[in-house]
């Protein structure tokens, strides 16, 4: 079993919910942070195993939460029902298309935190919400949109440069081969 | 046989988040610190990337203005070094008055400065990590300021690091008195999710005389936050309820968006 892409998306969440945890910069911008985790979701969701989803929703949640002041756990069954959808029907997914990339990106970006913030109202602990919220998804959303192909470009490339090369079979076998003339 | 095991990694992440959400607050919060110590390799990354941008700043300052730094440095030190002589003199004779009048002594602030590693990554809480924990003897619900003002307290505590909960956070509630003829005391509650710079203070009688530009100080009730505390001034304020309450705006002293360093004051 090639472990490659697993630790490449796997890593890649522990880096950005580290970036977002230190990067300030769009929040004094735009006034939200973007989540990458969603995006990344789309991305394992379209190109790696069920394994890696669930590992995904899992670690990338247990992460992003033990950051937050979210309740641990919380953010795990969001990401999952962003990516468990798209992984199931992903043969029906021109997923090479960046609009399409960034369709289910801006989908995914929009429905994590919608789901978190209701999961937080549901379980008793209200968050910070109010009209500026609505900007704040909406950020979140279109950032994690453009994000999304993004990362697919990265990870191909990353892909390319360092993972195992595909062993590609070709019809030529020189000791098949017919020589045509005198010798 | 390919959809049963799509279902079962379904369940097991249904199973586990389920699990996770459910256990007790005790258990969750040392679980919480045991995941976020996974960071802990990376909060020098993240204390060089902050300190970069100053160091290079510092390199490229001529030596001319940093003559001039020095110069007004120098000067401000001695000025504060005589307020510091004269606040002494009038702390001993305030114990002395205290003492007479049998009061209890007033207790000096020790304080210890921290640097902000990090800030909470969802948008829906205002919390920051501080490079400080339990081996600095820091505890939970000590107050966190600056020298503008309040910040929020202490919320959780690792070895090396702590969460702070800032003012703002519908989990940080101050109580809070204005600085009027008639001492009006609320509780400053959540803000808005994009303004950090302005909190309520709320639970304020119908009949509190505010204006803007008041100072609104911490009250000392509750036991968290010692009394005296600068938050920061009133903006507007107006009667909610059918006018049986005054809910007021208050622009804090702090700029929370743009913490790097904060005090932890030990009582």
């Amino acid at each position: 079993m090639n472990l490659f892409k697993p630790a490449l998306i796997l890593s890649f969440a522990f880096l950005a919910v580290f970036g977002e945890a230190t990067l300030p910069a769009p929040r004094h911008w735009l006034g939200a942070q973007i989540d990458l985790l969603p995006a990344l979701m789309v991305y394992a969701a379209l190109n790696a195993d069920i394994v890696t989803v669930s590992l995904l929703a899992v670690l990338g949640g247990l992460w992003f939460d033990s950051l937050s002041a979210n309740p641990l756990g919380v953010t795990i069954l969001p990401l999952m029902v962003a990516g468990f959808p798209i992984y199931f029907r992903r043969d029906l997914i021109l997923r090479g298309l960046p609009f399409a990339q960034l369709v289910l990106g801006a989908a995914a970006s929009a429905l994590v935190p919608a789901l978190t913030v209701l999961l937080l109202l549901n379980g008793g602990k209200p968050p910070l919400i109010g009209w500026g919220s609505l900007w704040q998804w909406i950020v979140m959303t279109a950032g994690g949109a453009l994000a999304t192909p993004v990362i697919f470009s990265l990870f191909e490339w990353c892909s390319h440069m360092l993972g195992y090369k595909l062993r590609t079979e070709v019809s030529f076998r020189s000791d098949r081969e017919i020589h045509r003339g005198r010798k | 046989m390919f959809k049963q095991k799509n279902y079962l990694a379904l369940g097991a992440v249904v199973f586990v988040a389920v699990v996770l959400l459910s256990l007790p607050t005790r258990a969750t919060a040392r679980l919480k610190l045991a995941v976020g110590s996974w960071f802990l390799p990376l909060f020098g990354l993240a204390n060089a990337g902050q300190q970069l941008p100053a160091d290079l700043a510092d390199s490229v300052l001529p030596r001319r203005e940093l003559l001039q730094q020095i110069d007004t440095l120098r000067r401000e030190n001695q000025q504060l070094k005589s307020q510091a002589v004269q606040s002494a003199a009038m702390a001993r004779e305030n114990d002395q008055l205290r003492n007479l009048l049998g009061w209890q002594r007033q207790v000096p602030w020790r304080l210890k400065l921290a640097n902000v590693v990090m800030r909470d990554p969802a948008n829906w809480w205002r919390t920051i990590q501080i490079d400080l924990g339990s081996r600095d003897g820091i505890q939970t619900n000590q107050p966190v300021l600056t020298t503008d003002g309040l910040v929020g307290r202490v919320s959780s505590v690792s070895f090396v690091s702590s969460q702070i909960v800032l003012i703002g956070d519908p989990n940080c509630r101050v109580s809070a008195v204005v600085e009027n003829a008639t001492h009006d005391m609320g509780v400053l509650t959540a803000g808005g999710p994009l303004d950090t710079s302005l909190v309520q203070l709320s639970y304020l009688a119908s009949s509190a005389n505010l204006k803007p530009g008041q100072n609104v100080l911490t009250s000392g009730l509750g036991g968290v936050f010692p009394k005296g505390i600068p938050i920061g001034k009133i903006v507007d304020a107006q009667t909610i309820e059918y006018g049986l309450a005054t809910e007021a705006r208050v622009k804090l002293n702090a700029n929370l968006g743009a913490l790097e360093q904060v005090w932890v004051l030990f009582k």
